[in-house]
């Protein structure tokens, strides 16, 4: 009997998420052994054509990092999504939009007008900008459109699983590799990793006092970071309370705080706005003009708080579009 | 912890006229068509009074034939019946809680002048109600058991009257005074009107009552200082101040007082106004209950300096005088409160026009009351303060009251005070009276009587606001007397009358302190200042906080009659709570769902009501139901979803948003 098929693909990501292929080391002879990629473009040479080829459904399982913000992504998303019987968003930016969702705070055009024309390493006398088509002597080029806003995967085509983290942490993707093998996975929907905020289990969680209240929110490149104590109570913003556990506590373990690249756990409905009002509730005053002298210290809040979820959040959601109930173009 | 539901919705929508209230605004009809038009919804219909009883059994009915598992109503606002809705849903087996009202009355009928607009509005809140509604899943209400014990904060007639009747109903009661005695305002009156009762005489058994009773705790000289817990449950600590004197050895002998190395009186007496001095160990007044003596630290020697002869001490013969008593608390837990504060009187200074504090003869009613009784500083003689007796006097009403300066309101009791006064001053002086009233309000039982009587008597009465009292004189008649001047309403003449004595009938007004117990207690204030009862005609007793009940003056000027008929009734309301036994506790608490909660531990300080600990073992958050009011806090801050509330899920609260906007 032939291995199941698998693929793996790329839309708008960094490579992170390849790289969180290849940490699984030696464990991923065990998945060659198991399964056939027969679609991974940063790995083995394959064509659209092959995959546009094959049978509706044809692989058992593709896995898709990356956001969707050009009509390339959405068309190889609805093409994938085809060929595929589970389609898993790996990854913050396929999950909830990641990085580049950070892309929504502006629109399409001062975007491009940024890159474009105003970095001071921008050299483009002509104002040039990239056409959805462009006549060249051997004849017509085409490039992809960029979209005028970046969306999660979930937002472009109905998504079985997600597998969250930036990268997703090795454990995660081999636990779904062993669900998809043996077929034992949660209801559809449902993001493969645990639905507790990473708190949970804290090595630092002992040094977490019960009435913690917070006097100066601090940062991790100003400050010299005790290595034992929990991070929110010296004042950093350590985002573990709102982030789903999963990771290992990596970054903790690291003595950074959490920035939430997990995203939210399933009963949230906004990662951003569940963080802020629980860090501001935190905050050691009554007094409202201390309270937004305080508030004021936080440097970026939406790059904060939306750092890998802006697209996925209700900023970005209309009354009867439900991002969480698959509200997927159609 | 959120049950999921697994029936399929089958709701009914009820849309109510409230006679023309909503009907003239909303098309009541075509709502109703839409309601029919939604999903879910198998019956909408509309009727003329929903609350009424064939508009109860319609709902009844249709739960029944229909098969309906959630009900919707739109009419008024849920405060006004959300109970009867519930109860109609419950007598047909429906769990009350699959209940929702959309209010489009207050909040669409009365604010919306735009037929149109409020139709629109109408069908928007009912959309949302409905979308609301399937996400319900049934609640219970909870019971906790009431403690039995009732605390009375006052000892004035009003507290008096109500500690006795709930004592004698068996409860065990806290009368808790801050003054050294009991009795409140009513032990420095003389007679009371419109009877002419004498005051001590009817109070004093009472106070004794109290001293007594089996059931009462009294304790004066003492003063809430913390309140928490919920009716049924408070848990109150006392604050007991040092009074220097051993309160169970001390008989009021007052051979302290006699032996006190101050010969005579240093200190203003309160309780006779300051007409007379006190020595800084003294019996508050003779009937004084308990009757105990009182040392001031204020004035006392050996407390503010350390040195004394102490003769006190020597004189007393029990060894009841105990200067290392400190103050002390005590805590305890009771099932109601009743609060009878009481009131203080307007400060005349602040209308300086009348002179008081600059013409010695000019008084306030209740340094008159003084003046008039057997126990005060003149011995029952209604003297000036240079000890001649006043040919002519003159009261003048509304001093402080329905005055835009100071209080707008009505004192209610100074017209009969001042008609009661002018009698005694009249049967004890023979003075000639006038009275300077802007109406005269004599409502009650007997009071109207009581005015023809002092008509009758040759009271003079002089319709109008006086501009000045002075001491100016123009004329030889006037000359070394005080000059009422008055414009005579009735005929219409600036007049001037000369008196000897001018008696200030003062404003009745909130306690200094009344903001500071109003939080204290959790209650509310009107906008003059007194405490605000539940509802002015149907919880004239209650206040918003459950098992907080007022009585007597605190809550609005009144009379002794009208003080002690609504002790009786806050004491009817407490008993009604306690001899229940249990209180009912609405089921929109929070709670935390232990599966998917971390531990992070952000809730446990927020948490106004200190409901939430932390279980160490397994490491989660736990709320106190029975402490937990349902203000959503933690809810709101939770940043992993683990805690979620009663009534306000998150499902329910965003389909409820997105039913409104549905349309938009």
């Amino acid at each position: 009997m032939s291995k199941p098929k698998v693929g793996f693909y790329w839309c708008a990501s960094c490579g992170g998420c390849e790289e969180s292929v290849v940490d699984l080391a030696e464990a991923i002879l065990d998945v060659t052994a198991a399964v056939d990629f027969v679609f991974f473009p940063v790995a083995m040479d394959f064509k659209r054509s092959d995959v546009e080829a094959m049978a509706d459904g044809a692989m058992a399982a593709c896995m898709i990092n990356g956001a969707i913000r050009s009509s390339e992504q959405r068309a190889m998303a609805k093409l994938l999504r085809r060929k595929a019987q589970i389609l898993i968003a790996y990854g913050a930016c396929s999950h909830q939009g990641g990085i580049p969702g950070l892309a929504n705070l502006f629109d399409r055009q001062s975007i491009l007008q940024t890159v474009y024309r105003d970095t001071p390493s921008t050299v483009n006398p002509g104002d040039i900008r990239p056409e959805a088509s462009t006549r060249i002597p051997h004849g017509e080029v085409e490039l992809p459109v960029l979209d005028e806003q970046v969306k999660s995967l979930d937002q472009v085509v109905p998504v079985d699983y997600y597998i969250p983290g930036c990268a997703p942490p090795v454990q995660l993707l081999k636990d779904a590799l062993a669900a998809i093998l043996t077929g034992r996975l949660p209801p559809k929907g449902s993001v493969l990793a645990p639905d507790k905020a990473l708190c949970e289990q804290c090595p630092r969680a002992p040094s977490k006092p019960d009435n913690l209240l917070i006097d100066q929110f601090k940062r991790p490149h100003l400050e010299r970071i005790d290595p034992e104590k929990c991070l929110l109570a010296q004042g950093f913003l350590c985002l573990g309370p709102a982030t789903r556990g999963g990771c290992g506590w990596a970054c903790i373990n690291a003595n950074m705080p959490c920035t939430g690249c997990l995203g939210p756990v399933s009963r949230t409905r906004d990662y951003g706005g569940a963080a802020m009002s629980a860090l501001a509730s935190l905050v050691n005053s009554n007094d409202e003009a201390q309270i937004a002298a305080m508030l004021e210290t936080i440097v970026d809040p939406a790059g904060t708080f939306y750092r890998y979820g802006l697209p996925a959040s209700l900023l970005f959601a209309r009354a009867g579009a439900n991002a969480d109930k698959g509200g997927h173009e159609p | 912890m959120i049950r999921q539901i697994h029936e399929p919705s089958r709701i009914g929508v009820y849309v109510c006229h409230c006679g023309m209230n909503i009907a003239a605004k909303v098309d009541v009809e075509d709502v109703r068509a839409f309601a029919r038009s939604l999903p879910n919804v198998v019956v909408a219909k509309t009727y003329k009074f929903m609350c009424s009883d064939p508009g109860q059994e319609m709902i009844r009915k249709d739960i029944q034939e229909h098969d309906l598992n959630r009900v919707v109503v739109a009419s008024c606002s849920p405060l006004l019946h959300e109970h009867t809705f519930r109860r109609a849903c419950a007598a047909a087996g429906m769990n009350p809680f699959h209940l929702q009202m959309a209010n489009i009355r207050e909040q669409v009928s009365w604010v919306t002048p735009d037929c149109a607009l409020a139709t629109r509005k109408a069908r928007a809140l009912i959309h949302a109600a409905v979308r609301r509604v399937a996400d319900h899943y049934p609640l219970a209400k909870e019971r906790v058991n009431v403690h039995p014990a009732i605390l009375v904060v006052g000892g004035g007639i009003a507290g008096i009257h109500a500690a006795l009747v709930l004592a004698n109903a068996g409860k065990k009661v806290y009368l808790v005074e801050r003054e050294p005695s009991i009795g409140g305002h009513m032990a420095q009156l003389d007679k009371t009107f419109p009877t002419l009762d004498c005051s001590a005489c009817i109070l004093t058994p009472r106070m004794s009552q109290i001293r007594t009773h089996p059931n009462i705790t009294l304790w004066t000289y003492a003063e809430i200082e913390e309140v928490a817990g919920f009716a049924g449950n408070f848990k109150v600590k006392v604050r007991h101040k040092p009074r220097y004197v051993k309160e169970e050895l001390c008989v009021g002998c007052g051979e302290c007082v006699s032996a006190c190395v101050f010969k005579e009186g240093r200190v203003r007496d309160e309780f006779n106004q300051g007409l007379s001095k006190r020595k800084p160990i003294y019996m508050p007044f003779p009937q004084a209950t308990p009757n105990v003596a009182v040392i001031d630290p204020q004035s006392c020697l050996k407390i503010m300096r350390g040195k004394c002869a102490m003769k006190c001490v020597e004189a007393c013969p029990r060894a009841a005088i105990d200067f290392e008593q400190r103050e002390e608390h005590t805590d305890i837990e009771v099932g109601a409160i009743i609060l009878a504060t009481g009131y203080r009187t307007f400060d005349a200074r602040k209308i300086p026009e009348y002179g008081y504090g600059r013409f010695p003869n000019v008084y306030t009613m209740l340094e008159v009351e003084r003046l008039v009784n057997a126990a005060g500083p003149t011995g029952g003689d209604i003297t000036l303060r240079d000890g001649a007796r006043p040919q002519t006097v003159g009261i003048i009403h509304c001093v402080g009251s329905r005055d835009r300066r100071h209080h707008p309101y009505c004192s209610n009791v100074c017209c009969m005070a001042s008609l009661k006064m002018a009698h005694l001053v009249k049967e004890r002086t023979g003075a000639e009276v006038f009275n300077f009233y802007i109406d005269m309000r004599a409502t009650f039982k007997g009071y109207e009587e009581f005015y023809d009587q002092v008509l009758r008597e040759g009271v003079q009465f002089i319709r109008g606001r006086v501009a000045e009292v002075t001491d100016w004189a123009i004329r030889p008649a006037e000359k070394g007397k005080l000059v009422i001047r008055v414009e005579d309403t009735l005929v219409g003449v600036v007049r001037r009358i000369p008196v000897d004595m001018v008696v200030l009938a003062t404003a009745m007004e909130p306690q200094e302190d009344a903001a500071a117990v109003q939080r204290k207690f959790n209650i509310s204030c009107s906008q003059d200042g007194f405490f605000l009862e539940r509802h002015p005609k149907l919880g004239p007793v209650s206040t918003f906080s459950d098992g907080i009940f007022l009585a007597g003056v605190c809550q609005g000027p009144k009379d002794i009659p009208a003080s002690v008929a609504q002790a009786g009734a806050a004491a009817a309301e407490a008993l009604c709570l306690v001899d229940k036994g249990f209180v009912e506790i609405e089921p929109n608490t929070a709670f935390i769902d232990e599966a998917a909660c971390s531990g992070c531990r952000t809730c446990i300080p927020l948490c106004p009501f200190q409901a939430i600990t932390r279980d160490a073992v397994k490491g989660v958050a736990v709320i106190n139901q029975a402490l937990c009011k349902g203000c959503g806090t933690c809810v709101a801050a939770c940043p992993s979803g683990a805690a979620g509330q009663n009534m306000f899920t998150d499902a329910q609260i965003y389909d409820e948003i997105e039913g409104v906007l549905a349309d938009v």
